[in-house]
C-alpha cells in the first residue's frame, strides 16, 4: 500500500479596524502563529515587528487613520515558508516609489519616518506587493521556517 | 490596549525618562509629549532609561529622530541606557548607535553630561 503524503497547510486570519490601539492584537496573533511554526524568540520578535510596521503603514498612509476601515491579516505556514499577508482597500500606493534609504545619510539628516519599509525588508526574507489599483493592496511578508 | 508608561525624574541636573512597556505607533505620541515638555522648559540634558521597555517599532524610533537635532542645538543631548538585547537590536539594525550614545547603565550616561565630551562613545 502506498503511503499517502498529506501537505498540511496552516492558515489563520485576523481582521482588525484601522486603529493603532489594535497593533498589540496583531503582534500577539502573529507571534502565536510564529511560535507554533517553530520560530525562536528572536525570530518571532522580528516577524511581529515587521507585521506591526506593515499595519502601521496601512493605518497611516492607506486609510489616513480612518477607524471604520478594515485590515485583514492572514498567516499561512506552508512548504517551509511562513507568510503573513496584510490586505487593505485603501489608497493605492506604488511600491516602486519606495526607496531603501541609505541609513548613514538618513541619520545624518535627522529625518523622520520612512523607516518602516526598511525594517520590514531587513527583518524578513521576502517582502512582496500585489496591488490592484483602487481596489486592494496586499503586502506579503515571508520568512523561511527553521528545519 | 498597548501598555506604555513614562516616569520622569531629575538627577544631577539631568532629566531621566524611564520607559516601560510597548512603544509603537499608538503610544509614541506619549513620548513625543514628554520630549516637548522638556524642550519647552529648556531641559535638554536627557537620559532615556529603557530598562523596562519591552518593545519598540519605527514609530518610537521616529520620536528620537524628531527631537535630537533641537535638543543638540540647545547644547543638550538624548542618551539612551539599560536596553534589553531585543530593543538594542532594533536600534542597531537602523544604525542608531552612530547617532546616539547608548550606555549600559544610567549612571554612566548621567556622568557623561558633566564630562563635556558629547562625541565620545561608550556604546554597548
Amino acid at each position: 500500500m502506498n503511503a499517502i503524503q498529506s501537505i498540511v497547510v496552516k492558515k489563520q486570519t485576523l481582521k482588525i479596524e484601522s486603529k493603532t490601539d489594535r497593533l498589540v492584537a496583531v503582534r500577539d496573533f502573529v507571534s502565536q502563529a510564529a511560535y507554533a511554526s517553530g520560530f525562536n524568540d528572536e525570530e518571532v520578535s522580528k516577524i511581529a515587528l515587521a507585521v506591526d510596521e506593515a499595519c502601521t503603514n496601512v493605518i497611516k498612509h492607506a486609510y489616513h487613520y480612518d477607524p471604520k476601515k478594515q485590515i485583514t491579516i492572514t498567516v499561512t505556514a506552508n512548504n517551509g515558508e511562513f507568510e503573513v499577508s496584510i490586505v487593505d482597500n485603501g489608497k493605492q500606493f506604488d511600491p516602486k516609489r519606495i526607496k531603501q534609504p541609505d541609513m548613514k545619510e538618513y541619520l545624518s539628516s535627522y529625518r523622520r519616518g520612512g523607516l518602516g519599509v526598511y525594517l520590514m525588508k531587513s527583518l524578513m526574507d521576502k517582502v512582496e506587493y500585489d496591488i490592484e489599483p483602487g481596489k486592494r493592496n496586499q503586502v506579503r511578508l515571508v520568512k523561511h521556517i527553521p528545519r | 490596549m498597548s501598555d506604555f508608561k513614562i516616569a520622569q525624574r531629575e538627577t544631577s541636573s539631568v532629566n531621566v525618562l524611564e520607559l516601560k512597556g510597548y512603544l509603537d505607533a499608538h503610544t509614541a505620541p506619549k513620548l513625543e509629549e514628554a520630549f516637548q515638555d522638556l524642550l519647552k522648559t529648556n531641559r535638554t540634558k536627557i537620559v532615556v532609561n529603557c530598562k523596562d521597555l519591552s518593545y519598540i517599532s519605527s514609530a518610537g524610533l521616529g520620536v528620537f529622530m524628531a527631537f535630537i537635532e533641537d535638543v543638540r542645538n540647545k547644547s543638550g543631548d538624548i542618551k539612551l541606557t539599560n536596553m534589553s538585547k531585543k530593543v538594542y537590536n532594533v536600534f542597531d539594525l537602523l544604525g542608531f548607535p552612530l547617532l546616539y550614545e547608548i550606555f549600559k547603565d544610567e549612571s554612566e550616561a548621567v556622568r557623561k553630561f558633566s564630562d563635556r565630551s558629547p562625541l565620545d562613545n561608550d556604546r554597548k
